[in-house]
């Protein structure tokens, strides 16, 4: 194992990933007839104490991505390096201890909770799973120490999750994620299936909780303007390639890569006047099936700036800009 | 501009074992003739049960519309008999459901599907309904429309499906569209060209349209007027310009507050209203935003405030907050004190 060290900047890296399903025929005998490409070739890193967005539409393997980094789901090739260590040949006994220092918060706050366990058992299990609790009485504090953390009431402990409402029941899935200590933290949309009034509550506590316990997050959603109130960096996903990573304020101000520059555009801003002179650039077409992408650059079948070398080669990610990276051959400062 | 839908005082409660809920409480709004309006709120507010009460969908049991009128070209819709409702409905009022899958029928073509509403409204003949149904995908923008009549809804990806919605609800020519949340299912990209592909419709076709949505940017996108709901209560109803700029009432201030936006400045923090939306059963006397409401008074808690248009408002700005008149001053207040403090 590679030493690891806490004065390393970057607390997670990862290099040339590809995640592929097989798609399988036939009952008995399975033959592999094709591979769906979730996450093709993907690089990146996470900063310690650093939040990184990841944006995309449904399909475009952000979610896979995310599995991947947490080896939930192994990955086809590639690496991921957590804090100097690489975690792909780990066996499931040596990932465990890493496991302690990776969660993850799901999005779906009614299907991620054990119907018939109670708040407090479900905060409590990786507490009994990593033997970190000695005593009884030590168990019971953490868990009521965890449910103030996320702004619940200690007495809730005993209710199970039907009596709680869907904010309610994303703080537990966040008090669960934080019994372990861990450092560094999957949000895997934690607010999209919340109203909107929740979702601020509980993006200002994910906030306030990465700086008190100095966390790092990889923030997956698929709603520009939740994750530009988080993130530090914002990596654009689509179809399994990352297509352009800069900091927010960089990406929002110049989008280089045709497909953020459409995402901005489609979504609303609550501002009528702001709306009326707004450019709008309006995609044609739908997202590819994975089974078969296109060739050359993935977007080139709805890119609105396509021309024919488009088709042949993969744009690699690169820096066209001080952190600011792209892969497109029609951004200016590429190639 | 003439009125189109005008509804007054409709309420619609459901009997269940835990009590009576009411999901809708003395809501009034109206819609002109071909214009966009939208309607917000969070999940739980009544804005579907609205709809569907309007379209007289509200199953019962356990639902029952309890009193109101709903005039729809100057006849009032409550009134009417099932066949005549029958006879208003996907004909002069069309209608797009938020889950395209679940609300087309699995085991019919897409073309069965909307030759169908034409033969039954229109008395088309078969044929003439197949080439209409062909027209109709074609102004939805479905690529090679013939080929995609004899697909099932499986066949067919989440946009299109949608787009197959729009065409059945503007097949009879309507007068009125009701689109609850018709993109939310949908990504981002898609969501914009299906809500352009609506505009579109309504300014070619001069139907008005009743966009339901949780979404503020949409509304402030598509819609010039808006009603802004809150636990079964129209709290708030203007242009959207009035609503966005000039609210007068604390939850469309504290909805406007808490919505992260894309072009928010660096290091903005969210406001987040505090507190949950309350149940419905057995809801006492008071405003139901009180709880919540940091303008909140004691009037507020024990009387409950009804829809007043404001004093010196043009368009009928209307507001249900006993302070509606005091929240211009507050507002500016607080922003005063942000800045010195």
């Amino acid at each position: 194992m590679v030493e690891s060290s806490s004065k390393n900047r970057t607390l997670l890296e990862v290099r040339n990933l590809k995640t592929y399903f097989p798609v399988t025929s036939g009952v008995i005998f399975q033959r592999k007839v094709a591979e769906v490409k979730a996450v093709d070739d993907v690089s990146l890193n996470i900063g310690r104490g650093e939040v990184l967005g990841l944006v995309g539409e449904s399909g475009s393997g952000k979610t896979t991505l995310g599995r991947t980094i947490l080896q939930l789901q192994p990955a086809t090739s590639g690496d991921v390096i957590f804090d100097g260590v690489r975690l792909n040949d780990l066996s499931n006994k040596e990932l465990r201890s890493i496991r302690r220092r990776m969660q993850v918060i799901f999005q779906d706050p009614y299907g991620s909770l054990n119907p018939r366990m109670t708040c407090g058992d479900i905060i409590g299990e990786p507490l009994n799973v990593h033997n970190l609790a000695k005593t009884p009485r030590e168990y019971d504090d953490r868990v009521a120490d965890l449910l103030e953390t996320v702004g619940l009431n200690p007495f809730m402990a005993d209710r199970y999750p039907h009596e709680f409402s869907g904010g309610q029941r994303q703080r537990i899935g966040i008090a669960r994620s934080l019994a372990v200590n861990p450092e560094f933290i999957v949000c895997d949309e934690p607010v999209s299936a919340l109203d909107v009034s929740i979702q601020a509550q509980i993006i200002n506590l994910l906030e306030e909780l990465k700086e008190r316990l100095k966390l790092t997050y990889l923030f997956i959603a698929h709603d520009l303007s939740v994750v530009r109130h988080i993130s530090d960096r914002v990596a654009v996903m689509y179809l399994g390639h990352i297509v352009e990573i800069a900091s927010w304020q960089e990406l929002y101000k110049n989008p280089l890569h045709p497909y953020t520059q459409a995402l901005l555009s489609a979504i609303p801003i609550p501002d009528p006047d702001l709306e009326m002179n707004r450019d709008r650039i309006i995609l044609q077409g739908e997202l590819p099936s994975p089974t078969n992408p296109p060739t050359g650059c993935v977007f080139h079948t709805r890119c609105p700036k396509m021309i024919d070398e488009c088709k042949e080669e993969i744009p690699a990610l690169m820096e066209v800009d001080s952190n600011h990276w792209v892969a497109c051959i029609r951004a200016s400062g590429y190639g | 501009m003439a009125t189109l839908l005008e509804v007054r005082g409709l309420t619609t409660h459901f009997f269940t074992d835990e009590g009576t809920v009411e999901a809708v409480d003395d809501v009034s709004f109206s819609v002109e003739e071909g214009e966009i309006v939208g309607v917000v709120g969070e999940s739980g507010c009544g804005k579907s049960v609205s709809a569907l009460s309007v379209l007289r969908l509200v199953p019962d049991p356990p639902g029952k519309i309890v009193t109101g009128e709903v005039i729809f070209d100057s006849q009032n819709l409550l009134e009417l008999s099932d066949a005549q409702m029958r006879r208003i409905r996907g004909n002069r009022i069309g209608m797009i459901f938020q889950e395209p899958m679940t609300s087309l029928n699995p085991v019919l073509t897409v073309g069965k599907q909307i030759t169908e509403v034409l033969e039954l409204h229109l008395k088309m003949s078969k044929g003439a309904a197949l080439e209409r149904a062909q027209d109709l995908l074609d102004m939805v923008g479905i690529p090679d429309p013939k080929s995609h009549l004899s697909d099932y809804p499986h066949q067919m990806s989440g946009g299109m499906r949608q787009r197959v919605m729009i065409a059945m609800a503007i097949s009879c020519n309507p007068r009125l569209i009701i689109a609850d949340e018709p993109t939310t299912a949908l990504d981002v990209t898609i969501q914009a060209q299906i809500l352009e592909l609506m505009q579109r419709l309504s300014e070619e076709l001069g139907t008005a349209m009743i966009i339901i949505t949780h979404n503020l940017g949409i509304v402030a996108r598509y819609a010039e007027r808006v009603v802004v709901m809150y636990a079964g209560n129209v709290v708030e109803e203007g242009t959207s310009r009035q609503i966005y700029y000039n609210s007068r009432h604390p939850y469309t201030l504290g909805l406007l507050d808490s919505v992260p936006r894309l072009d928010d400045s660096e290091g903005m923090s969210l406001r987040p209203i505090d507190g949950l939306p309350p149940d419905l059963i057995g809801v006492g006397a008071g405003c139901k935003f009180s709880p919540r409401c940091p303008y909140a008074i004691e009037k507020c808690v024990s009387d409950t405030p009804s829809l007043k248009t404001l004093s010196g408002m043009e368009n009928h700005h209307r507001s249900r907050c006993w302070r509606a008149e005091d929240i211009v001053d507050m507002t500016i207040q607080t922003s005063i004190g942000e800045q010195f403090g």
